[in-house]
């Protein structure tokens, strides 16, 4: 028996290189549109926009409330040791891209409760008279803005973490890229965009949410192209990882699924939108999110499959 | 303060996996798992071929990404011979040293939380050599503090051509391997 064993785990044979499944890209994916979602909320309200008007800023937070409890019940799934998980919060590793991601979801909730807070109309509180205070206080122009910029700023940082949690892995040579964290986030800020301007009810915000999304995915499309031409011109291992994908068992799924319908195809349909050539349509911001969802996929999957190629 | 690391003779290892088998009867290691293996590394073209065997565990980095990376502290640096370790109540299976490694040197028990290589610290704090370097057969295998320049470890890599694995992984790892 100890023989089979000790065979079987030679790691040229069996090596453990695929340690993450769904749950973390479905993580980094609902953690990525959260932060969209938060920036571009918090952007309409340093704007000006007031609850009342009709305005996503003010459903954008409640959305957000829902998708990133979604997205820690998913992480909660991938712990192994998952009764342990409160020791997150005895400790702030600062070496730890995790450890600081722990604590910048714990800040997120307050600014998206702040935020959603702010949509439920005053007479609704009437009831509770401390609470209706707070929500009149909170709804002074001047605190709506200030609570605007706090929210980019949060979900700025949530964003970035995303991919920074993977680039601090180094073992990993697709993953050690310092632009997977802009990446990242600006794939967030696209999906969010896509979502908020696909609810939108208002006309004039809608095509603001949709001309931010077209920026937003060609910027996308520029941080993937540094993505792998810094890792084609930087040492061997990273050339090796990069092929994943050019070329490699990943191309098809990354070319297809996150380049030609998560980015190119709805930058046409929403530049074609934007000339008003064709009528808005959720087909462009639901090819962006299922785009956003495949780039999270792909990158945790064929990072794990990357590795370093000297003995 | 002593910082302990391995010399790992090539020219004396078999590869008979007497430390393999020693490592998961010491440390109870799970059915499925292993804290140590063999590596084989056939090289050359035939008939000019040159065979290297190397027992390989957790190499008990200067610069550890798996602690770096630990987000409860769980993984640490002990004091004792600076070896890493896991404190399996601080661990919550985020697998995120698992990612970092890359040696693959980790695994998740089947209790939950990351386990790897130890040194056999139990056994080195009563001053007895980890369990795979005291059962090896070709005594290919030498445990001491690379600090302490007349300590066997020390002297055989001042002495004898060595490699580390994966050095260009910037980790600094802690077992030699003599050429």
């Amino acid at each position: 028996m100890l023989e089979l064993i000790t065979t079987r785990h030679n790691p040229m044979v069996d090596p453990a290189l695929h340690v993450w499944g769904w749950e973390i890209p479905v993580y980094l994916f609902l953690g990525g549109w959260v932060a969209g979602c938060m920036v571009l909320a918090g952007w309409l309200m340093w704007r000006g926009r007031a609850p009342g008007e009709r305005s996503v800023a003010y459903a954008l937070p409640w959305i957000g409330i829902v998708l990133l409890s979604l997205g820690m019940g998913a992480l909660f799934l991938d712990l192994e040791h998952k009764l342990y998980v409160w020791r997150m919060y005895l400790t702030l590793q600062p070496t730890s891209p995790m450890s600081w991601g722990g604590w910048i979801l714990i800040l997120v909730y307050p600014f998206l409760a702040l935020g959603a807070f702010a949509s439920i109309p005053v007479h609704w509180l009437s009831r509770w008279p401390s609470l209706a205070a707070f929500s009149h206080r909170l709804r002074e122009p001047n605190r709506l803005r200030w609570l605007g910029a706090a929210s980019i700023a949060v979900g700025i940082a949530l964003g970035i973490y995303t991919g920074i949690l993977l680039s601090s892995l180094g073992a990993r040579p697709l993953w050690a890229s310092a632009v997977l964290g802009p990446l990242f986030l600006v794939s967030g800020l696209s999906t969010g965009a896509a979502f908020a301007h696909m609810i939108a009810g208002d006309r004039a915000e809608q095509s603001m949410l949709l001309h931010a999304d077209i920026v937003f995915l060609m910027v996308e499309l520029a941080l993937i192209a540094l993505f792998l031409i810094g890792h084609l011109t930087s040492g061997a291992q990273h050339a090796n990882a990069a092929r994943l994908l050019l070329g490699g068992p990943y191309t098809a799924v990354f070319w297809v699924l996150v380049v030609g319908l998560g980015i190119m195809v709805p930058l046409v349909i929403q530049s074609l939108m934007a000339a008003h050539r064709v009528q808005h349509t959720i087909i462009a911001p639901l090819l962006v999110m299922i785009g956003g969802l495949a780039l999270r996929f792909v990158i945790v999957s064929a990072g794990q499959a990357s590795h370093w190629i000297t003995p | 303060m002593a910082r302990f690391g391995m010399v790992i003779d090539t020219r004396k290892c078999v590869g008979c996996m007497d430390c393999v088998v020693a490592c998961k009867t010491e440390n109870d290691v799970p059915d499925g798992h292993c804290r140590d293996w063999i590596s084989q590394r056939l090289q050359g073209t035939m008939p000019d071929l040159r065979l290297t065997i190397t027992s390989e565990r957790c190499n008990h980095c200067d610069q550890p990404p798996c602690v770096s990376c630990c987000p409860t502290g769980a993984s640490h640096v002990h004091d004792f011979g600076k070896v890493v370790l896991v404190e399996h109540g601080k661990c919550i299976g985020c697998k995120a040293c698992l990612a970092a490694c890359p040696y693959d040197a980790r695994f998740v028990h089947p209790d939950g939380y990351a386990d790897k290589c130890t040194f056999c610290i139990h056994r080195v704090e009563k001053g007895l050599d980890p369990a795979c370097v005291a059962v090896c057969p070709t005594h290919s295998m030498y445990f001491g503090d690379l600090d302490d320049p007349e300590s066997e470890v020390s002297r055989l890599i001042a002495s004898r051509r060595h490699f580390v694995l994966k050095p260009d992984a910037g980790t600094k790892p802690r077992i030699f391997y003599l050429e």
